[in-house]
């Protein structure tokens, strides 16, 4: 059981990240919470895709004269990075846009506690 | 020509821009530019839509790539018919807000209208591609757009937003897990790719998770229920114009990918008889159905009694996914067709008596059907549409569902389909008695209303008109575009 | 059957949907929009009037339009039921827009515009099901008949109008979705939706599958046909003004849902299948308790109105026990009545509008000494009357005749003896009326005349039609001829 979960470590974190983000989502009160569980949330999904593509034993994809083009295991492959680049552009918009919003309700309510939003929106 | 399926995200991307450069300099050119960029993208569809009813699927790889390396996009029936329904409604819907948003939210034309086109841009982008990874870029970039053009509405608008913007990404992120595991899997992200390679894993539980994460996020996305809390909320206190392009387009492109995802990259067999997935969607939407309609009954504010219809309708449509048979999935399709219309119409409606009265309560209305006769012309129409009345849309869509349920020997999602008719006629009647048989009270607005400006009178009646004349060429739509579509089951 | 191509049906329907757009532009100019409504009425009676020698020969004239769902055509074809259904609506609704003239005019009625024009649309939705050539057609109008009548119903906006106008459409919509579903089930396992005659469903499915199929028709047409439990919209639509109970609610929409049956039992299922699976039986037993308790029901009310509803409802369920015993007599009294019973109806229905325009009183118990001060009107409604109690010389007797002989055809000699109780119980209610009206003293001083001549010409009109088809039941239109047609075919040879 130990030695799984050793070999498989960053699964396991990510997993737990993810479950921690998501708790944070939907169980926090106040929102800066949430927006924190969500980052955390999509940060933790970003690093389970970089621990499934780390390659033992190879290089950065750019052409190496010595080792040659013959053997693709020798060179490790950018697709999951280059995917996860655009997930992190991804999640700093998103998160712009969360920040603005909250920006907006903050100048409304002067609170950012959920339930005192609910109450207040309902005066 | 050959460019046609990237012709129509990135002209309105593009234009998104521009209209946000120009529009800074001169205010007065954004609505211009907005319509010329979404008139670009709707004829490019519509030219799309004619080829591929002439030659079959037209592709088109970026940057010269060819899959599975590249990105491809692809112009096939099913996305055809979506961009053109998508880039339609979109057009009429920019045409009917510029009244509006001169009234209710002066001031922020320029940002409007350029998030506007980049929504627009995201979903048809979502639409016309066919590859994984890119239908998540182009699903964060209607999203986001969304959220920041919802936000900008009510005073309740924000909060509404923020929740959704929570749940929307949890949506999109576990789209994205999803995906991962179908690369980490298949090591390639061109759906047609995956199609091919996929048969020979089913048996592995990457797969089964890969499934079950997508159609939990194209959930989310799209309001099934029980996955559907923030729809309601976002619906309501969003700005007119912006709710009658939103409503019509943005579930359903969720709608969208989860048949692309069933015909396309999960085959069939997969989805329904090896993971009863569809089986659950079925259940999920039949229950949903009912659950919805009834709320609906209970809403005196109006744009929220039509949110409740909307989660209804998108329902119909799952309804139809889950049954995973031909008939099933044409009512499903076609659904998406006219309820783009009936619903286009009815939050146009919603929009214009706030423009006239400022009122959303439906107990206020009483009197406006002499008043506004043209728009509640309209709404009639619409309503009736809605309940299933023939020669409206609503009435085949229906029949085909039923036809689908009678296929599959389900009479439980027959019986939903039909009495959820009636409890549409419920809450559509009521407001029609609302407003056609109560004598206006003296002292509120209703008494000085009038029709709406020809500006937003005109694609009012373009859409009702729409609704009527779809009901009567139905036939030719199912055969020409949906039937090829269906047939791959 | 030999069909050939004519743009007549079609012409037929359209009609009245041109007068419906002419009567909504000429709102502002009463006369000219009264003439739109006469033009329309009479040009249609005309279209369809001169499809009768084809029909009588054998030839049907039949129009084959678009496809509304990928292999089933919009069509509509002319046959011998179609146009007994088709001749009796289209003549009636020339003799009611006279009178409607009349009546709304005379009680200077509110929103006539509307009122003329949704008339001339539920006609249109009226001839559409009678010359349907397939079940989808049928229901496509069926819904659109529904619809179309429901401003009719409301048309007073008061309160309790709006409250019948909801429980009118709960009942007809919640028959039509069933409708929907059982059409559905129909092409599902026969990949057909045409009409022929003696059915052609065939021996597909297991008896409670068939059975099952029936009992979704049933409550789809019952509804209209106000067969007892699905009847109380009926009574409670008489809010609606008395041209619209008289036109709809005795000839138009509760014939439509006797049509209907006419059209399942003779031209989808077939005589045999009917039997087979023991839905006549079902159905029979249904009209009779109908029969029953709606005469019963009917002498309890005090309301003229809803007295000639229960009866309505009665006597649909003539049509209907003729139409399930499956025998040729049977089929030709029942198919009869649909004519014979709209003449008589309709005639007691304007009576009744026309001691309302000049007296203003609905109750029967009120109606005293009416008749020596307005003895044609209380004359025609007596002749009605003697027709509906089933006494020779009025039509009513016709087809009373023929049923009964269906049933002894049938062997079922059980309702026989309710034909006959029923038509002791149709003079309970109905005579009674007759002998307040002529032989008991009126306690209001007020000396009232006969009503204007727009209302007292058709309902004289109307007594006269009984009294002429009950002597001649072939003349002019041949329904006799007509009647027995559609029996032969269904019934090819001699029923079951």
């Amino acid at each position: 059981m130990l030695q799984t979960i050793l070999e498989h470590y960053p699964y396991y974190l990510s997993t737990a990240l993810i479950a921690i983000g998501i708790w944070g989502m939907l169980a926090k009160h106040n929102l800066m919470k949430k927006l924190i569980g969500m980052n955390i949330f999509q940060t933790a999904i970003i690093l389970l895709f970089i621990a499934s593509s780390v390659k033992f034993g190879a290089t950065i994809p750019t052409y190496e004269p010595a080792l040659g083009v013959d053997n693709p295991a020798l060179y490790a492959n950018p697709l999951p990075h280059v995917l996860m680049l655009t997930a992190i552009v991804v999640m700093v918009a998103t998160s712009g846009v969360a920040l603005a919003i909250l920006l907006l309700i903050y100048r409304r309510y002067h609170t950012l506690d959920e339930e005192e939003i609910m109450k207040r929106m309902r005066e | 020509m050959d460019q046609l399926p990237v012709i129509i995200p990135i002209s309105l991307l593009l234009f998104a821009f521009f209209t946000f450069l120009l529009g800074t300099v001169r205010r007065s050119l954004a609505y211009p530019l907005t319509l010329v960029g979404v008139a670009t993208s709707l004829i490019a569809s519509c030219l799309g839509l004619f080829r591929v009813l002439q030659y079959g699927a037209q592709h088109y790889y970026l940057g010269g790539w060819t899959p599975p390396l590249g990105i491809e996009y692809v112009l096939d029936h099913l996305s055809a018919f979506m961009a053109v329904i998508v880039t339609f409604i979109a057009f009429i819907s920019i045409i009917y807000s510029r009244r509006s948003f001169l009234q209710e939210v002066p001031g922020k034309i320029v940002p409007l209208y350029s998030l506007m086109l980049l929504l627009l841009a995201g979903l048809t982008g979502i639409i016309v591609t066919g590859d994984l990874f890119n239908l998540y870029v182009f699903l964060e970039i209607s999203s986001l757009a969304a959220y920041a053009v919802m936000a900008i509405g009510d005073d309740k608008a924000p909060i509404a937003v923020f929740r959704y913007v929570i749940i929307g990404t949890i949506g999109a992120c576990f789209y994205l897990l999803g995906v991962g595991f179908i690369y980490f899997a298949t090591g390639s992200l061109n759906m047609a790719d995956v199609a091919q390679i996929l048969p020979s894993l089913y048996g592995s539980r990457l797969i089964v998770v890969a499934a079950v994460f997508i159609v939990i996020g194209m959930a989310l996305k799209m309001a099934l229920f029980p996955l559907h809390m923030w729809l309601p909320d976002v619906y309501t206190y969003s700005p007119s114009a912006v709710i009658a392009l939103i409503a019509p387009i943005m579930t359903k492109v969720g709608a969208y990918v989860l048949i692309r995802m069933l015909i396309s990259v999960f085959l069939p067999n997969y989805l329904s008889n090896v993971l009863p997935v569809t089986l659950i969607i079925g259940w999920l939407a039949a229950i949903g159905i009912i659950v919805t309609s009834i709320m609906a009954i209970s809403q005196t504010d109006f744009r929220r009694m039509l949110a409740y219809s909307s989660l209804a309708q998108i329902s119909y449509v799952a309804l139809g996914i889950g049954l995973a048979n031909p008939m099933g999935l044409i009512g499903a399709m076609l659904h998406i067709l006219n309820h783009a219309f009936m619903k286009g119409c009815l939050f146009e409606v919603s929009g214009a008596i706030r423009y006239r009265t400022g009122l959303w309560q439906i107990p206020q209305f009483a009197g406006l059907g002499r008043k506004m006769r043209w728009t509640m012309g309209a709404f009639t129409v619409a309503a009736l549409s809605m309940v299933g009345i023939p020669p409206a849309c609503g009435f085949f869509s229906k029949w085909y569902l039923v036809l689908g349920c009678v296929d599959a020997s389900n009479w439980v999602f027959a019986a939903v389909v039909v009495a959820s008719s009636l409890l549409n006629a419920v809450y559509f009647f009521r407001v029609l008695e609302k407003v056609y048989m109560t004598p206006p009270d003296t002292d509120t607005a209703v008494v000085e209303a009038s029709d709406p400006p020809v500006g937003m009178l005109i694609p009012i009646l373009i859409l009702a008109g729409g609704i009527i004349i779809l009901g009567i060429v139905n036939a030719v739509i199912v055969t020409q575009i949906l039937e090829p579509v269906a047939s791959t089951l | 059957m030999e069909t050939y191509f004519s743009l007549k049906p079609l012409i037929a329907v359209l009609v009245s949907l041109l007068s419906a757009l002419a009567i909504m532009l000429s709102g502002r100019r009463p006369n000219i929009r009264e003439l739109w409504t006469i033009l329309g009425s009479i040009t249609m009676f005309g279209v369809v009037f001169s499809m009768l020698p084809d029909v009588l020969s054998g030839k049907y004239p039949e129009i084959i339009l678009f496809n509304v769902s990928p292999g089933i055509p919009l069509s509509l074809r002319v046959d011998a039921a179609g146009i007994i259904f088709g001749l009796s609506a289209s003549l009636l609704w020339i003799i009611t827009s006279i009178y409607s003239i009349g009546y709304m005019r005379g009680l200077c009625e509110k929103k006539q515009t509307s009122y003329y024009t949704c008339f001339a649309l539920c006609l249109s939705a009226t001839m559409g099901i009678a010359f349907a050539a397939n079940l989808l057609t049928f229901v496509i109008f069926y819904e659109i008949l529904t619809v179309a009548t429901y401003p009719l119903v409301i048309h007073k906006e008061t309160p309790e109008a709006i409250q019948a106008g909801r429980k009118y459409l709960a009942y007809l919509l919640t028959g039509e979705v069933a409708l929907i579903v059982a059409i559905a089930l129909t092409y599902q396992l026969t990949g057909t939706m045409d009409f022929i005659p003696g059915g052609f469903l065939g021996d597909i499915a297991g008896q409670y599958h068939l059975l099952g199929l029936f009992a979704l028709f049933l409550i789809g047409f019952g509804m209209k046909s106000a067969v007892i439990p699905l009847h109380s919209w009926l009574p409670t639509a008489m809010i609606a003004p008395t041209p619209v109970s008289a036109l709809l609610h005795a000839v138009a929409v509760v014939k439509a849902g006797v049509f209907g049956f006419v059209r399942v039992i003779g031209f989808v299922f077939g005589p045999t299948l009917f039997h087979d699976i023991g839905a006549g039986n079902l159905l029979a037993i249904m009209a009779s308790i109908t029969i029953l308790v709606s005469s019963v029901l009917a002498m309890c009310q005090d309301n003229l109105k809803r007295r000639l509803a229960y009866s309505t409802v009665g006597h649909l369920s003539y049509i209907l026990l003729g139409i399930a015993l499956l025998s040729p007599a049977a089929w030709l009294g029942g198919l009869l009545h649909i004519v014979n019973h709209a003449a008589m109806k309709i005639t007691l229905f304007f009576c009744a509008g026309a001691i309302y325009a000049k007296t203003h009183c609905e109750k029967v118990s009120e109606l005293g000494g009416i008749g020596k001060q307005m003895p044609i009107t209380m004359g025609a409604f007596a002749l009605a009357s003697i027709g509906l109690v089933g006494m020779p010389p009025i039509n009513g007797f016709i087809s009373k005749w023929f049923l009964g002989q269906g049933t002894l055809e049938a062997e079922q000699g059980v309702y026989l003896i309710i034909l006959l109780l029923s038509s002791l119980l149709n003079a309970g209610y109905l005579f009674p009326i007759v002998r307040r009206a002529f032989f008991v003293q009126s306690n209001n001083r007020t000396k009232y005349a006969e009503a204007s001549a727009f209302l007292l010409v058709p309902l004289v009109f109307t007594a006269l039609l009984s009294l002429f088809l009950g002597l001649v039941p072939d003349g002019i239109f041949h329904f006799y001829h007509l009647a027995g047609d559609v029996a032969r075919g269904v019934l090819s040879g001699g029923g079951r």
